[in-house]
């Protein structure tokens, strides 16, 4: 059970991570080989402000989700829009070809470097015990209830924004059909890049929330690349589906490394994933669909 | 401009397309032949290095160019390979009915490793060959990751991180795995690869693979048996670049799972889409230029401020950056800016802009619907 905390503590930052994903695949087509390194830039912001510049945590960590939110949008604007329309392939490559830039720039930056940073946070990483002793031993710690509940609003933010905003319905409309939307008036090319940036602002929260647990430094942006079980897991495309796959990653990983042989916790999610593939490729909630011609 | 007025079928589908052919890479071929008795030993081994790079371009480009097929896990190919070759070739290995342990020729163990890592490729390619565009790309990359693992935690027989020596090879006195008989040994390999996937991309199968990129369901429609080539090219990608694997390892002569993480296949897809997606020559740009940007920055490094110069990580920088700019700008890679500077040449006077403009793009979506 102490496990599973752990695990749920983790999979949530999969789970935002996958959110970011699946925000961009839904609304663009578009898999963003570059989420994690988003994350690690919205991290490094969050360092900058707080540490270097000694801001309040919290004025901290919002300031650098408002600037990852203009920095995604300035990534689809610059990086994306003038491969719009050309095959799936190149526009993955484009993403990967920024992962490579944000991830040496970040190394370059002064005061960033590739050495390893700590966010001082306001909360604690010792336990707290969620049973009474006499029910045996659990523990949480604040670190991982500020995950949690981070997650959790962010999630109800999200579904908030995307089921009672003007804005939120042009992007569902968006992602449902592109030219039917572009038809009703919906500058979609103008939605495209807001998603991005919602996305990069997700990101920069996951980044944020991670920093205690794994530090932050140019090459945590690996953990993006866990985040693609996640979103396969919960069916590519959806959001419910992201945070589902994510959570469920996150336990397996955990159980992976306390159950099993040295190095199955690494490949444990992508043995996952490899089997979800085969199995049953729409995910747990994706849509099974055929093609029209 | 030379006109070529085809008569019959043969013609179409000939090599040599005019006698120019004959001239042009006749040249080149002397060229590589005469490198190894002017140049020195770095360059000779950095030649050699191309070559065994551009093989396995070109089971990439066979794969991505060809098929249409993305894999973003072709370093596992790659390590497959050269761990299959440097245990085959290394202390011998304990086989049924045979008393001592059996160390391989390499002229055995050479196929064997393509055979292995074709197989592997086999074993990847049946099961995820139902899936189609970011979820092919998606389970290979996953795949990649789960051999790395593999390579590096089965250390009874890749001896894990520390490392697994590579057994130099001899042919009577002469070493084979050095200097220019190596060198000839790559370049010999690669021009079999080359012809061969030449042959095969006029053939029905090597236009069934192309007829799939352009559009699936048309080849199906036209009697593709769709997961027979797709398993074919597959399999064929991962031999060949197998076979790169097993060159490479001798070129090392010291494995370790480093040498074959998500980066190299990374970097192998960015050889593929920088050199020019769906062609033989853009793996062999490809190849030059992912062995000589780093020289190249190397070089420029000293006229630059020294500010710059000295920042660390300026490389894999400027290596996306090329990337972006690549698909923005052209995106059929240097052989496509190629194929327009001869043509304006070959039209002199009257070339026109809009020869190559691609027609205006449309969000093509690919999602099922």
């Amino acid at each position: 059970m102490q496990l599973v905390i752990g695990g749920v503590s983790i999979g949530c930052i999969y789970a935002l991570v996958a959110l970011g994903f699946v925000l961009i695949y839904k609304a663009t087509e578009v898999v963003n080989f570059a989420q994690g390194e988003l994350m690690m830039l919205g991290a490094f912001l969050a360092y900058t402000f707080i540490s270097i510049l000694g801001w309040n945590y919290w004025v901290g960590a919002a300031a650098a989700i408002v600037c990852m939110f203009f920095a995604g949008n300035m990534v689809d604007r610059i990086f994306l829009r003038p491969v719009l329309g050309q095959p799936q392939f190149s526009i993955v490559m484009v993403t990967i070809g920024f992962g490579y830039m944000a991830r040496s720039a970040a190394g370059m930056m002064p005061g960033w470097g590739t050495e390893t940073y700590a966010i001082s946070t306001p909360f604690s990483s010792e336990g707290m015990q969620l049973v009474p002793e006499s029910m045996g031993s659990l523990v949480i710690s604040q670190t991982d209830i500020s995950v949690i509940v981070a997650t959790i609003i962010l999630c109800a933010v999200l579904y908030a924004f995307f089921t009672h905003t003007r804005l939120g319905i042009a992007m569902q409309a968006s992602s449902q059909n592109q030219l039917a939307a572009y038809y009703m008036g919906i500058p979609v090319k103008a939605v495209f890049s807001m998603i991005w940036g919602i996305s990069a602002a997700v990101a920069a929260a996951a980044g944020i929330l991670l920093a205690p647990t794994t530090l932050i430094d140019t090459s945590m942006g690996f953990i993006g690349l866990k985040a693609f079980p996640a979103a396969v897991l919960g069916g590519f495309g959806s959001i419910p589906g992201a945070v589902v796959g994510g959570l469920i990653i996150g336990i397996i990983e955990t159980l992976a490394g306390f159950y099993l042989p040295p190095g199955f916790k690494n490949v444990a999610a992508y043995v996952v994933l490899l089997i979800v593939l085969v199995v049953r490729p729409q995910g747990l909630f994706g849509q099974k669909t055929g093609k029209r011609v | 401009m030379r006109f070529l007025f085809k008569t019959d079928y043969n013609q179409d589908i000939r090599i040599a397309k005019h006698s120019g052919y004959y001239w042009s890479y006749g040249l080149l071929l002397l060229i590589v032949f005469a490198a190894p008795f002017f140049l020195e030993g770095y360059y000779i081994g950095q030649l050699t290095q191309l070559y065994i790079v551009a093989i396995a371009g070109v089971g990439l480009m066979l794969l991505a160019g060809y098929t249409g097929l993305v894999s973003l896990g072709h370093a596992a190919f790659f390590g497959i390979g050269a761990y299959t070759e440097a245990v085959l070739t290394g202390n011998g290995i304990p086989l049924p009915f045979v008393e001592e342990p059996v160390v391989f020729s390499f002229f055995i163990s050479m196929p064997v490793a393509a055979i292995f890592a074709a197989l592997a490729g086999v074993a990847i390619g049946i099961p995820v060959l139902r899936l189609t565009g970011i979820y092919l790309a998606i389970a290979t990359f996953a795949f990649a990751l789960v051999i790395e693992e593999i390579l590096s935690r089965w250390e009874s027989v890749t001896n894990g991180y520390s490392g697994l020596l590579v057994e130099s090879l001899y042919v009577g006195d002469m070493e084979l795995t050095d200097g220019p008989p190596f060198y000839f040994l790559c370049l010999g390999m690669l021009l079999l690869v080359l012809l061969f996937s030449i042959n095969l991309l006029r053939s029905p199968t090597g236009r069934a693979m192309m007829a799939i990129r352009d559009s699936e369901i048309s080849a199906q429609s036209m009697g593709v048996n769709l997961a027979q080539v797709k398993t074919k090219a597959f399999a064929l990608s991962a031999g060949i670049t197998g076979l790169a694997g097993a060159l490479f390892a001798h070129k090392l002569g010291f494995l370790s799972p480093e040498s074959f993480t998500i980066f190299q296949s990374l970097e192998l897809l960015v050889l593929v889409v920088v050199g020019g997606i769906g062609s033989l020559h853009g793996a062999i740009f490809g190849a030059i230029f992912v062995l000589a940007l780093p020289q190249g920055l190397a070089i420029m490094k000293d006229y630059l401020p020294v500010t710059i110069a000295e920042t660390p990580g300026i490389e894999p920088f400027i290596f996306g950056l090329i990337l972006v700019l690549v698909i923005i700008f052209e995106p059929y890679g240097i052989y496509g800016r190629w194929l327009k500077i001869k043509l304006y040449f070959q039209m002199f006077p009257v070339y026109k802009k809009a020869t190559f403009k691609r027609q205006k793009a449309y969000m093509k979506s690919e999602r099922l619907k």
